[in-house]
């Protein structure tokens, strides 16, 4: 349709020109020139991190980022995935860690060099404050560095453009998983629950329901009272 | 300047100019099970005449399933029996685990915990799943006023009484359990201050009990199972899937792995194996638009199946009843449920409601094609896509202000990206596939039917949800039956030796196939789907190993 339309850009993939219907998100227009992804397409709908793409424009120096399964085309775009980038994942035991600002600097001490330039800010294609959550990881403010980074989906940008090599998106879920596992206070109602189900409360509830028939099921189904929105 | 056509501009008018009485007015009222009944035959997809056919061959041989499922199962292996020399294998594991999802990560964590030697193999990342995808939540009877009995009980009514009971027993009495996993793994959900856990309304949920992590929920689920299968160093081999599965007999003793980047193939001898390769939206049922993963071609399905488990639902698939219709860019991925969740209006052309937001899946996505093509009630967008209008400032009117961006970021983010502010204006949508109902079939422990040593988690199973899954359901069922599996496969792999690493049954299989001389001879699993223009694709040509 867009080729009879006209409405058609040239696009360079790793240098390479080709020309691809303008509508088209990166992701597609590559597809539509002939590529098969392995690496670089995971969910297409911007939620894994897979696609991390930089591109340049024409007369522009900057370096821009996007995911390639959300970013359209333009005239002229120069594209390039980075499918997989090479940033420390530190090991740890979640439950002997404690949420402070130290047990995040030991395992990345790089965090201390964070210079506050805002280049990962600038790099992100989920438009988070990385920067702002990194200074507050160093602070120790562990629920505000989880609640910053709760978006990120781990594509790896903000670690390819730092110039002290802090790998964020890995001191984010960190973060979040700290703060989740000792600030968040646990669930009464779940442990009480939790309980109910040890002692057998259910069983034979359920052990009714699991001989019914359809019928009765139904009729069980239709009747049953409905919690308020 | 709108992102939307003049036309539909005046579509919009007319929802505007309804609005306030709609906020005013009272849901309507759930549909009865005869209109239910009705309404289904008439214009869900699943009852489209001249979409499905019999199986030829295998286990299931004679039951109906769509074409492009079919398809998969009448086909030949990738790996050629009468040539392939197995050798020496790659790996000896007592558990090995296909697919590096929700289900998964699951499995091996919990098999890894009991001092199991795992392998993890994957077709992409491990993370790149649909788990990943999952935005509104996930089920657990977790408050005093709900039960796992009233849990079941939404769950065998949503799958139309159909479901397999002994599945929906576990589903719903290990669901606390799950939340409580993944509670101590601290995986963020939402919670008030005081640690309880916020939870809403899904279609069909008879209390509120859908758990959220703001509407990334899958996503911070997969995030933190694959922190902790980092952590915990449990081995694993990425964009390697499994290509066969090995046996001898009736047992399965092993399988092939095939790197796609190297084109090299491994074996693994494992006491047993866990398939948890997910769902088959990416094959594209009735040419409809998908929510899924592009690794979602089915290759769960046909790895049992031709090692002899059988399958079933797998006539019926859940058409999501919110995809994005518009625009163009973003068809038929997901907009969450969760924005019904919370009040969101679906509205027609004219600018009225036409059903109850939170019927069931299968209800609303009938609903709203019996909506546009039965009633010519739909809106059309420049590309003749037709679609229904899901009030989303309806939210921020009734909720307060703010709550789209905090309940639906990854949404807002989304539509914003195209110049769409759904806090402002309405998106519309229209039903995409979704999720795959069946599958090949279990017990409660996982374990596959009529193969020994083999266990089937998460989409790749049938019969839990029988013929309509509940929203959060999903996310829920991954976990259980992950976690069953592992620890089962564990517990059978303690007593068991390492078995004959043969592909009998693919020879066996391929005589059946070849018994049936096919026009056109098909191959599967088919690992990866193909968006080169039609010219370009060198179909039907794969890598025969």
């Amino acid at each position: 349709m867009a080729e009879e339309n006209g409405d058609m850009v040239d696009i360079y993939i790793m240098g390479k020109k080709y020309r691809v219907p303008n509508a088209l998100t990166i992701m597609k227009a590559l597809e539509y020139a002939g590529y098969v992804y392995v690496r670089g397409c995971g969910c297409r709908g911007g939620f894994c991190g897979a696609c991390a793409t930089v591109y340049r424009l024409p007369g522009d120096y900057k370096l821009h980022v996007a995911l390639a399964c959300q970013e359209v085309v333009q005239e002229g775009m120069a594209v390039a995935h980075i499918p997989f980038y090479p940033a420390n994942k530190e090991l740890y035991d979640i439950d002997k860690l404690k949420p402070n600002a130290e047990s995040i600097l030991k395992l990345y001490p790089t965090v201390y060099r964070c210079v506050s330039c805002n280049t990962c800010t600038k790099a992100c294609p989920q438009e988070i404050q990385v920067m702002d959550y990194v200074q507050a990881a160093l602070r120790g403010d562990i629920a505000k560095a989880a609640d910053i980074s709760f978006a990120c989906i781990m594509c790896g940008l903000c670690a390819s453009r730092c110039p002290a090599e802090i790998p964020q998106f890995n001191v984010g879920i960190l973060a979040r998983r700290l703060y989740s596992r000792h600030i968040a206070p646990p669930a009464q109602h779940l442990a009480d629950r939790m309980q109910e189900v040890e002692e057998g409360k259910f069983e034979e509830e359920i052990d009714k329901l699991m001989k019914m028939n359809k019928d009765e099921l139904q009729e069980l189904y239709t009747k049953r009272d409905m919690e308020p929105k | 300047m709108s992102a939307y056509s003049p036309k539909m501009l005046e579509s919009i008018k007319r929802l505007e100019g309804t609005r306030q009485e709609r906020i005013k007015m009272e849901p309507l009222p759930l549909i009865g099970p005869e209109e239910k009944t009705k309404l289904l035959e008439e214009f869900h997809p699943d009852y489209k005449k001249g979409t499905q056919r019999e199986i030829k061959i295998g286990p299931s041989k004679g039951e109906k399933t769509p074409y492009e499922i079919a398809d998969i199962f009448e086909a030949y292996s990738l790996i050629n029996p009468d040539n392939f020399e197995i050798g020496e294998p790659d790996y000896d594991v007592d558990v090995l685990v296909v697919g590096g999802g929700g289900a998964g990560c699951a499995a091996a964590l919990v098999a890894q915990e009991s001092g199991a030697s795992v392998l993890l193999s994957t077709k992409l990342r491990i993370g790149d799943a649909n788990t990943n995808m999952a935005q509104g939540g996930i089920q657990a009877a977790d408050k005093s006023h709900d039960s796992p009995a009233i849990h079941y009980l939404d769950v065998i009514g949503g799958g139309r009484f159909t479901n397999d009971p002994s599945l929906v027993r576990a589903l719903t009495i290990d669901a606390p359990g799950v939340i409580k996993w993944l509670e101590d793994l601290g995986m963020m959900f939402d919670k008030e201050p005081d640690g309880t856990l916020v939870e809403i309304h899904g279609g069909g949920t008879s209390r509120k009990r859908m758990h959220s992590a703001r509407d990334y929920s899958g996503g911070e689920i997969m995030k933190t199972l694959r922190d902790e299968v980092f952590n915990k160093k449990i081995p694993f081999v990425e964009f390697s899937p499994v290509v066969e599965l090995l046996t001898s007999g009736d047992t399965c003793t092993g399988a092939v792995l095939y790197n796609m980047e190297t084109s090299e193939t491994l074996i693994v001898r494992a006491k047993t194996t866990i398939i948890a390769a997910g769902g088959s939206g990416r094959l594209h049922v009735q040419g409809f638009p998908t929510s899924n993963h592009y690794g979602a071609t089915g290759d769960g399905l046909i790895l049992a199946y031709r090692a002899g488990v059988p399958f079933v639902f797998m006539d019926t698939i859940q058409y999501h009843p919110t995809g994005a219709a518009y625009p163009e860019q973003i068809l038929g991925l997901l907009v969450t449920e969760k924005v019904r969740g919370l009040g969101a209006h679906l509205v027609n052309n004219e600018g009225n409601r036409y059903i109850y937001e939170l019927e069931t899946r299968d209800v609303n996505a009938a609903g709203i094609i019996r909506e546009c093509l039965g009633r010519k009630r739909g809106v059309e967008t420049p590309s003749g896509q037709q679609g229904i209008w899901l009030d989303s400032p309806v939210i921020d009117i009734t909720q307060g202000a703010g709550t789209i961006q905090k309940a639906l970021p990854a949404m807002f983010r989304q539509y914003m990206n195209f110049g769409i502010d759904m806090t402002k204006e309405p998106i519309l949508i229209y039903p995409t596939q979704h999720y795959q109902n069946g599958g090949v079939k279990i017990d409660e422990n996982g374990l596959a039917d009529g193969v020994k040593n083999l266990y089937i988690a998460g989409e790749s199973a049938g019969g839990i949800h029988g013929r309509n899954r509940l929203m959060g359901n999903s996310l829920l069922d991954i976990l259980v039956f992950g976690k069953r599996a592992g620890i089962h496969a564990i517990e059978v792999s303690r007593n068991i030796e390492h078995g004959a690493l043969t592909l009998d049954h693919v020879k066996k299989y391929h005589k059946e196939l070849d018994g049936l001389k096919m026009e056109e001879k098909r191959y599967s699993p088919k690992l990866l789907p193909d968006y080169r223009q039609p010219e370009l694709r060198k179909d039907p040509e794969p890598i025969i190993i």
